[in-house]
């Protein structure tokens, strides 16, 4: 590509990203708004008595007595200033909410993607030189059975074998608040709490890398620039690394900035199976108790995050294939 | 128990006493100082303050730092709790409160009768939907010295004692919160009680930390170090954690009945269905009166007919409740045993149907309609499946339809819906808990309200004359009358009172006595 034609893109880029976030925000504020029932019907129905001065106070305390065009303006204008809004329900403000939980979460789904990533590709690339054999057969069974088997039945599993029956690991929670523990003893706690469910969510990716690297490779391995290359007597290791996986990684590529892109969100399956206090159920709890601002807040820095991740993952395309170009 | 004039001048001296400390150590259990206890916590709470936030997790984890003035017996008799004694004048008018001495809020200042005023009188007169009228019927709230109150009422209101446990009037600091947006205080998240104790940290989705608050009121209480309540949102995980002991307690809802026969089998656990009385939470089904034939009372009578209690109390709670006989818990003041509803009985549930005019087709179906399941736990779905299939029975095709909290509220608030079931709170006595649901006042388009739309003159009049009366014989007649009409009636189809479990490791003491269960202090729990 030429580096000449990159600031040009970028800024034709990021102003696209912005139009496309503004417009995820207000599709989001109006959908989320159609569902039934409102925050203080929740609160309502938690506390198991109600009256009408207390309906009409939340609601004014939830500022849902305004016309619903009013709350969108004040909630867009918020956005603008970067400022996410305030949740009535939890009597906190929403940016701050977020910030407390999104370490949890990148903890979990970055050591996730790690795990899928390494696992996968090695994995893929293993039964792709090996196609046809029983270790061949052996990858691609597991890697089935990973994709298909229901994520929080694999947590339980091995909460079931690890935690309850081995006893070797904790089975719920980040860090264990009875140690009271600090600093590199909290360390070692906190890793402790991240295997299990760093494993449960990774699995299910690498299920996927593994996959998707073995077809690709298998593809590229039949094309003439290959053959190509074996008639001038590359030896089969380089052939195998500079020209079969580096072509085969485009998808894989693709595929993981998808999954970065989704690395902010979080997992609630995971996070619910194994009590992780992240970001998936902070919205996911959002979404029950119709807590809009905190809702919103979670789309709003996650669709922030997946299209930064696009534009990271055009960048990187460009540079592993010089055959794309930036537009 | 009756409610005599004996029982409500009940002061410190005479005050039944339960299963307390003392009662332990004349057991051989003394009670040992130090160990901090795990709990669960589901779901997590938005604020951790009782009364802004009154859901069961709130109440559970905000009574051991939040008190009330009294307690209250598995028989509902008043206990002292911030009132050491208390007493009622013979016109049921005048209700004059003596205060512990020495009580000191969190912060270190100390505990007064302004306090209980304000918390009375303004807080909860602000944010509790169930109170407000009780406390809109005070004439006036006084404080002849720092450690009296003194409240007039209008008129006479018998159950007015029952509301001064901490989960019903809690005890707030007045100078936390006086002149400012009750509900937007920051002590909302971080509760400045007088209770045993103080919140440490709250680290949202995660846990909460509370430890013992060295100046509480009684001399070397708490005996725990600490409590930590953990957050856990996935049944499953709970039953985990409580088997392998990282949590030594689990109350209410934590646990799914069907859990429950395994864990009463668990060599480290005890189970407990005991600490309901004063909530007792009554399961019911609701239709719509609204909608035909729902308006029939002999298809009512038949829908409850086909309804087998006994095999939901064993096969689907597990034995975590009793076959409710009529609207008011056996558990409630002014049960009355005779108001029975009728026994299980399709043959005759069909016959009624048939008397109703709603014939069977060729296919044996009468009608269809639609049930609208609570979205709080798998046991909900299980009635719901229940339900259809008794229905099914005597001819009533039934569509079940799953939703979520908000969908459900806001469809039962505004009467959209034909069948829905629903568990309320009694408080101890009907004029609290139970009027609630049948007067025609409170046909309100609000959850809790008398949703159902059942509206008669007779039970309207007879649910007045048990509030406002003032002798004890008088309320009882009125309250035997009406549950009489109501079983008759059948507005809702009353299934089960249930009693939740509380399930706490063997070695944990106390952890259930009174009347409310594991809504109490704590300050004399501890870890044999």
């Amino acid at each position: 590509m030429e580096l000449s034609r990159l600031p040009g893109f970028l800024l034709r880029r990021v102003l696209k990203s912005i139009a496309v976030v503004l417009a995820i925000v207000v599709c989001n504020f109006l959908l989320i708004h159609a569902a039934p029932g409102d925050p203080a019907t929740v609160m309502a129905g938690q506390s198991g008595a109600a009256d009408p001065q207390y309906m009409e106070q939340l609601r004014r305390q939830f500022g849902l007595d305004q016309p619903l065009t009013t709350q969108l303006w004040i909630y867009l204008k918020g956005v603008l200033q970067l400022d996410l809004g305030y949740s009535h329900r939890q009597q906190a403000g929403v940016a701050g909410l977020i910030a407390d939980r999104l370490p949890a979460t990148l903890l979990l789904t970055g050591a996730a993607f790690l795990i899928a990533i390494a696992g996968g590709v090695a994995m893929g690339a293993l039964a792709a030189r090996r196609v046809g054999t029983w270790a061949d057969s052996a990858i691609t069974v597991v890697a089935l059975a990973f994709y298909a088997t229901p994520i929080f039945w694999v947590g339980l599993m091995l909460v079931l074998l690890f935690s309850v029956t081995l006893e070797w690991l904790p089975g719920f929670g980040m860090s264990d608040p009875s140690l009271n523990a600090t600093g590199l003893a909290l360390a070692l706690d906190v890793a402790r709490h991240l295997v299990l469910p760093a494993v449960t969510l990774g699995l299910f990716y690498l299920a996927v890398y593994a996959r998707l690297t073995r077809a690709t490779m298998l593809e590229v391995a039949d094309q003439d620039f290959v053959r190509t290359a074996r008639a001038k007597g590359v030896p089969e290791g380089r052939v195998l690394r500079a020209h079969i996986l580096r072509n085969a990684l485009l998808p894989v590529i693709t595929f993981a900035g998808i999954q970065a892109g989704q690395l902010v969100g979080g997992s609630i399956l995971v996070e619910t199976v194994f009590a992780w206090p992240g970001i998936g159920r902070l919205a996911f709890e959002a979404l029950l108790a119709r807590d809009y601002q905190v809702l919103m807040g979670v789309f709003f820095i996650t669709s922030v995050m997946v299209v930064l991740f696009n534009l990271l993952t055009d960048l990187l395309y460009a540079l592993v294939d010089p055959r794309v170009e930036v537009a | 128990m009756s409610l005599t004039r004996r029982n409500l001048l009940a002061g410190a001296a005479s005050a039944p006493v339960l299963m307390s400390a003392s009662q332990a150590m004349a057991q051989g259990v003394q009670p040992r100082r130090g160990g901090v206890l795990n709990v669960i916590l589901n779901p997590e709470p938005p604020v951790l303050q009782i009364g802004v936030n009154n859901q069961t997790p709130t109440l559970i984890l905000g009574t051991k730092m939040t008190q009330g003035l009294l307690k209250f017996s598995p028989t509902l008799d008043p206990m002292p709790e911030l009132a050491k004694s208390w007493t009622v004048s013979p016109d049921g008018l005048e209700y004059v409160f003596r205060l512990q001495e020495n009580v000191k809020w969190h912060d270190g200042r100390p505990f007064t009768a302004d306090d209980v005023i304000y918390s009375v009188m303004t807080f909860n007169r602000e944010i509790a939907p169930r109170l407000r009228g009780i406390i809109a019927g005070i004439a006036e709230a006084t404080a002849p010295d720092p450690h009296t109150v003194r409240f007039v009422l209008k008129q006479p209101f018998q159950p007015f004692l029952l509301c001064f446990d901490a989960t019903a009037l809690p005890m707030v600091a007045k100078h936390v919160y006086e002149g400012g947006d009750i509900r937007a205080n920051p002590a909302n998240a971080r509760p400045i009680g007088t209770g045993p104790f103080k919140l440490v940290e709250w680290q949202r989705g995660n846990f909460v930390r509370m430890e013992r608050f060295e100046e509480y009121w009684k001399p070397g209480q708490p005996y725990l170090d600490g409590i930590l309540w953990r957050i856990i949102p996935d049944a499953q995980s709970r039953r985990v954690a409580l088997t392998g002991g990282q949590v030594q307690m689990a109350t209410a809802t934590d646990i799914e009945p069907f859990d429950v026969p395994a864990l009463r089998q668990a060599p480290n656990l005890n189970v407990t269905t005991k600490g309901w009385e004063y909530f007792s939470p009554m399961f019911w089904y609701e239709v719509n009166h609204r909608i035909k034939p729902f308006d029939d009372k002999r298809v009512r009578q038949a829908m409850s007919m086909a309804l087998d209690r006994n095999f939901i109390v064993n096969r689907l709670w597990f034995g975590l409740g009793k076959a409710a006989t009529g609207p008011v818990s056996s558990t409630t003041r002014f049960y009355d045993a005779n108001a029975k509803v009728a026994p299980f009985d399709v043959a005759k549930a069909r016959a009624l149907l048939d008397e109703a005019g709603l014939r069977a087709n060729a296919q044996g179906v009468r009608g269809s309609f639609k049930y609208v399941i609570p979205p709080y736990g798998e046991i909900w779905n299980r009635m719901g499946e229940y339900f259809r299939q008794a229905m099914r029975q005597i001819g009533f095709e039934v569509t079940l339809e799953s939703t979520d909290a908000g969908t459900w509220g806001s469809r039962v608030a505004n009467w959209d819906f034909e069948t829905t079931s629903n568990v309320l709170y009694q408080f101890g006595d009907p004029t609290l808990g139970v009027e609630r649901s049948y007067v025609t006042s409170n046909i309100q388009k609000i959850l809790f309200t008398n949703t159902s739309g059942y509206s008669n003159p007779r039970v309207d009049e007879l649910f007045a004359r048990a509030r406002t009366a003032a002798s004890e014989a008088d309320r009882r007649a009125a309250f035997s009358e009406v549950q009489k009409v109501l079983v008759d009636d059948m507005p809702l189809l009353w299934v089960v009172e249930v009693n939740y479990p509380t399930i706490t490791d063997k070695r944990l003491q106390n952890a259930v006595q009174l009347g409310t269960g594991d809504h109490a202090s704590y300050d004399d729990v501890f870890f044999a």
